[in-house]
């Protein structure tokens, strides 16, 4: 499991550039010789894997949504993220991704800081998010143009990777349709698509099939399966439907009141619970007590897209 | 520099395919332009102010693109609700470039609004007097645009909703069209009136492209761009500022 649970202290060696702890190698950034590197929790100096969270710690106003949090997800793992509406699975995205500033803790996301290096750790990942991110006034293939110049992608590379991930996302023959005309399957999927554009490290899905009928769902999960297998793209995901974290995930963890309950593989957190499925283990973990989430600004956005757009 | 120019070319594609908004924000200009242009013409020409359409035609063109502006800016809100903000926030590209994209793009539109404007006054009788100063009624009209798009942009990203749409319209967008020299001359008016009318930034953009047109300028052409281009500038790093902290 996670290394900031080492209780060794660690000193640094001149020239050292990792750092073994049991069967692990870690990087270490912004440490010099003669540095003591104490187990995470009082100094998150070393940190390695695609990402690392140490003691996150998120609250708006008195409200702690991400309560010291931490976690790591080596690279080419694919990453299941779990946990009951409103448990702060969203917000700890949000945090990885650059767009909202934690209240204390520390983040590495491929080695880079989301505060003080946004645009390497922008660079690093893709990101489906939960809503949906595509300016449906364009076409397809328009969006994935804009994504491709923001992200800096060579112009004949750029053609070149749009056309494949088309074809790979089974669009091709829509490209040049306005995004308005596709079905919610086919925009998350053009999602997915636009993710992988930059070619990044990591990819990050919050909730990817919510809303869609299985065939789609099936689709996208063995498109994601064979991402991480092919492409050794990071995956980190968030979803509702433990059947699907079970099939796919290598190591979930359980999130719940801002907390980690639980992070292993699915198998031993079944064997750990003694549940049948991954389901059983995670209300075993979590309880069956139903949660209000705060009906919050996205919340009302949804609302208001449904009625406006028929979705 | 190339994010920039992708921004602005959304913003001119998404123009370009809502005929609907075309047209409708033409309807309002239009309005004013027959009904106080002719309606008011013949006193105005009684108490020795020309003729109206002469004087108006200016003011009408700087509301076209007042109101294409702030709502072009005002976007920002629309691309949150709809999602695609998300994808702008977390590309790896400075926010200054993109509210510079999204702002130039939205001031190039309220631009072309403002020249189909100008040439709907051209039909109703409007006349400039020298071709070759075109140019510079060009420079004013895309002075004001950046400026209200930019304003546009500020309250964009400070508004979750569309919620205070009303508020805007009526005690932002309002008063700056109608405190300012666009549908009225500034001499002999009360104090206060005069005095808020030479803080509103549009009265500068009129007055210049009444200078442009062939009228007389009020302030003369350097004051106008001087006050222009600075506060243009200002409103762009206020909208900037404001946009770079935006949370989602």
């Amino acid at each position: 499991m996670g290394w900031y649970v080492q209780p060794t202290v660690k000193q640094v060696a001149a020239s050292q550039e990792r750092l073994r702890i049991g069967s692990r190698q870690f990087r270490l950034y912004d440490v010099s010789p003669g540095d003591v590197l104490l187990p995470c929790r009082r100094n998150p100096k070393a940190l390695s894997d695609m990402i690392d969270v140490c003691d996150l710690v998120k609250t708006f106003g008195k409200f702690c949504a991400v309560d010291h949090v931490s976690f790591s997800v080596p690279e080419g793992q694919i990453f299941g993220f779990l946990g009951p509406n409103g448990a702060g699975k969203t917000t700890t995205i949000k945090m990885l991704t650059t767009v909202l500033t934690p209240t204390s803790g520390a983040i590495r996301v491929n080695g880079y800081d989301p505060q003080r290096q946004q645009n390497q750790v922008r660079r690093s990942f893709g990101i489906v998010f939960q809503d949906p991110s595509l300016d449906s006034e364009l076409t397809g293939w328009e969006n994935m143009e804009l994504h491709g110049v923001l992200y800096g992608v060579p112009s004949p590379e750029r053609k070149e990777r749009i056309e494949s991930l088309f074809k790979f996302v089974e669009l091709y023959d829509r490209r040049n349709d306005f995004v308005k005309t596709y079905s919610g399957g086919m925009k998350r999927r053009l999602e997915i698509a636009r993710a992988l554009l930059h070619n990044p490290k990591i990819l990050f899905l919050d909730e990817p099939t919510i809303g869609l009928d299985p065939q789609t769902r099936n689709h996208i999960w063995s498109f994601i399966r064979s991402l991480s297998v092919e492409q050794k793209v990071t995956v980190f995901f968030t979803t509702h439907y433990m059947e699907e974290a079970e099939r796919v995930a290598d190591e979930v963890a359980i999130i719940d009141h801002g907390k980690i309950v639980a992070q292993d593989s699915p198998e031993a957190l079944k064997e750990q619970t003694q549940g049948r499925s991954l389901e059983d283990a995670f209300i075993a973990l979590t309880g069956h007590t139903l949660r209000d989430e705060e009906a919050g600004a996205s919340e009302q956005m949804r609302m208001m897209r449904r009625v406006w757009r028929g979705r | 520099m190339k994010a920039v120019y992708i921004l602005w070319l959304r913003q001119l594609k998404r123009y370009a395919r809502s005929r609907a908004r075309i047209v409708g924000s033409l309807g309002q200009p239009l309005l004013f332009l027959l009904a106080l242009g002719f309606g008011f013409g013949p006193t105005f020409a009684k108490a020795g102010g020309g003729n109206y359409i002469q004087f108006l035609a200016p003011g009408i063109i700087s509301m076209g693109i007042l109101f294409t502006a702030v709502f072009s800016g005002i976007e920002i809100i629309w691309d949150r609700q709809f999602g695609f903000l998300k994808e702008t926030l977390v590309a790896p590209v400075s926010r200054l470039h993109i509210v510079l994209g999204r702002t130039l793009g939205g001031a190039t539109v309220a631009l072309i609004q403002g020249v189909v404007v100008f040439v709907i006054c051209l039909a109703v009788g409007f006349r400039f007097v020298h071709a070759p100063l075109l140019p510079v009624a060009l420079v004013f009209m895309f002075m004001i645009a950046v400026l209200f798009t930019a304003i546009g942009t500020a309250i964009g990203s400070v508004l979750e909703d569309m919620q205070g749409f009303q508020l805007i319209m009526n005690f932002i967008v309002m008063p700056l069209f109608f405190f300012s020299n666009a549908l009225f001359p500034v001499q002999g008016l009360p104090k206060a009136l005069q005095f808020l009318i030479h803080l509103n930034p549009l009265t500068y953009g009129v007055d210049g492209m009444r200078g442009a047109f062939g009228t007389t300028f009020l302030f003369g052409v350097g004051t106008d761009f001087v006050v222009l281009g600075s506060l243009t500038m200002v409103l762009l790093g206020i909208g900037s500022y404001l946009f770079s902290k935006i949370q989602i």
